[in-house]
């Protein structure tokens, strides 16, 4: 089946999940082809180096695609792909993915799956995603369709077939004036602290119930040397500043010791510190998924075990 | 300004959830359900833009068991309510239960969570936004309403933004953090009982997906430290400075 991969870039730089589609594209083409679409003002340079994954890229140089507008790129991919069918159409699970497969879908008359982790091409197209943050995991075929449009997470397709495609610099302008106008991109407040930089970092999550449970996580945190983070949800309550979030819409940090207190260990927030070197957990809940990044954990409540930790840590200090 | 808000009944996910015995969904029983998180910030969004602008929310919501949900969206402060007794795990098909639901409805803003807590999609909203065909963002962190349309920012990845205009009629989901919800009031609950809820059928045509098995999916989890918080503490520490950190 033919296979097309939509290219993500930002300032002259391809995203690496631009190529991780590719991979997946390579093993699951089968008699069709390999192709990649990169749309914007420097497109064929940039697109040059997906030849070497892909059987062809095509690339549109137009300055309008530099935002990511999903209104130019579904006109534009519609285009590209035209009659060609079958075909696959992948996107990262990126904002930009999330954003635009889903109503690129309702144009091809297709049907579409977002995050998936597995894709087989037989006698049907089938898909694996987890749901529940995680927690479950669902098997599904597509009905049978002339366009299938998939979302694909990040970081899991890496290795894949060396090719040495070719790629067309094709001109393309948009049939459509977007609704949608790019303003400007508005760049992340620094804080006192970068959490990138730190050794030790305890993280909250939604786990730890309110406000006044920061304490305990600071004393734990100062104890260690270390410096407080937490997820989403942390954030969201103001438990902590916006530059003290990790995960993909906060920082990616490779802490040496992560603590994970009442974190559930959402996909987005894995992201941001799967790689520390040791990570230890402490959920009530005994199924969290954060206990599966974690290299030790502890079912059990972190209000009566945190404090008691501290207290450890200080003695053993001296 | 009439504003169209998309509510979710969905698992509460931060407790152990259950498989139905046939392996193609979740048990309809003995689990927790509530308002989709997002989805209160949507709501609470919708009110503080009619606070300034006038007009009225109407919220919607999509399964044969989604009244609490609906309710509460109705004591948080939505005008009537638009209950469509159908379910299914096919975005595509919760999408246009909706599109055939609100048919008739004058709509200037349509606002939804970014995803759900339960399936983590993030499809309906977009979809709906095609099946209109009206521009969209999604992952919205701030929204002003102008004269003319919508000034947004959205999230992107790694802390950064960007800001773009939109022209109303739109469709937005909104990120979580974008304001800080509202619990309903007492006032506000028994009000909500009284508020016009209307109750629609949807007949879909083929799901787009035929689910074969949800299972749980095999952990590899690290190693167990059991014990008192005394216990605990002292096998952690012993890995601490097993490893350099103390």
């Amino acid at each position: 089946m033919e296979v097309y991969t939509i290219a993500e870039h930002s300032e002259g730089n391809l995203a690496s999940v631009s190529f991780e589609l590719l991979n997946l594209a390579n093993s699951i083409k089968g008699d069709g082809k390999s192709n990649a679409i990169i749309l914007g003002g420097d497109a064929g340079s940039i697109g040059e180096s997906l030849t070497k994954n892909a059987d062809k890229v095509w690339a549109v140089n137009d300055d309008a695609f530099d935002n990511f507008n999903p209104e130019l790129y579904i006109d534009i991919i519609q285009k590209i792909v035209g009659e060609n069918k079958p075909a696959l159409i992948l996107f990262g699970d990126t904002p930009f993915g999330k954003e635009t497969a889903p109503c690129l879908a309702v144009k091809l008359n297709a049907p579409v799956q977002s995050d998936v982790i597995k894709v087989e091409v037989a006698e049907e197209v089938s898909v694996s995603k987890f749901l529940c943050q995680g927690k479950a995991m669902v098997d599904m075929a597509l009905v049978k369709s002339d366009f299938y449009v998939l979302t694909v997470r990040e970081s899991i397709f890496k290795d894949g077939l060396e090719l040495n495609g070719e790629i067309e610099v094709v001109n393309l302008e948009p049939s459509i004036e977007p609704r949608r106008g790019f303003v400007k991109y508005i760049e992340p407040e620094a804080g006192e602290i970068d959490i990138t930089k730190e050794d030790v970092v305890v993280t909250v999550g939604r786990g730890i119930g309110d406000a006044s449970k920061m304490g305990m996580a600071e004393d734990l945190a100062a104890a260690l040397s270390g410096v407080t983070a937490g997820t989403r949800p942390a954030i969201d309550n103001k438990w902590l500043s916006k530059d003290r979030q990790v995960g993909a819409s906060g920082k990616t940090i490779i802490p040496k010791f992560y603590m994970a207190l009442g974190v559930s260990g959402a996909s987005q927030h894995v992201a941001g510190m799967k790689d520390s070197d040791l990570i230890i957990a402490i959920n009530k809940d005994p199924d969290a998924p954060i206990f599966g990044v974690a290299e030790y954990y502890i079912v059990g409540d972190v209000n009566e075990i945190v404090p008691e930790l501290t207290n450890q840590i200080q003695k053993a200090k001296g | 300004m009439n504003i169209l808000v998309l509510v979710k009944h969905a698992i509460v996910s931060n407790i152990p959830i259950m498989i139905a015995a046939e392996g193609k969904g979740f048990k309809s029983q003995g689990m927790a359900w509530e308002m989709n998180d997002w989805d209160r910030y949507a709501i609470e969004e919708a009110i503080n833009i009619k606070d300034q602008k006038g007009g009225e929310i109407v919220a919607i919501s999509v399964g044969e068991d989604c009244e609490r949900t609906l309710r509460t969206a109705l004591a948080m402060g939505a005008d009537r309510g638009i209950k469509v007794l159908f379910d299914s795990m096919d975005s595509q098909q919760i999408a246009a239960a909706i599109n055939e639901a609100i048919k008739g409805e004058k709509v200037d803003l349509i606002m939804a969570g970014f995803q759900s807590q339960d399936l983590n999609n993030a499809q309906v909203g977009p979809v709906l936004a095609g099946m209109l065909d009206l521009p969209y963002a999604t992952a919205v962190t701030s929204v002003k309403v102008n004269d003319d349309g919508v000034h947004i920012t959205r999230e992107l990845e790694g802390g950064f933004e960007e800001e773009d205009n939109l022209k109303l009629p739109c469709l937005l989901t909104v990120q979580t953090g974008i304001n800080t919800p509202r619990y309903a009031s007492f006032k506000g609950i028994k009000q909500a009982k009284k508020k016009e809820v209307k109750e629609v059928t949807f007949t879909p045509e083929s799901s787009n997906l035929d689910i074969r098995k949800v299972y749980f999916p095999e952990m590899k989890k690290g190693t167990k430290i059991e014990g008192s918080p005394e216990e605990v503490s002292v096998k952690v520490i012993e890995v601490l400075k097993e490893r350099g950190v103390l």
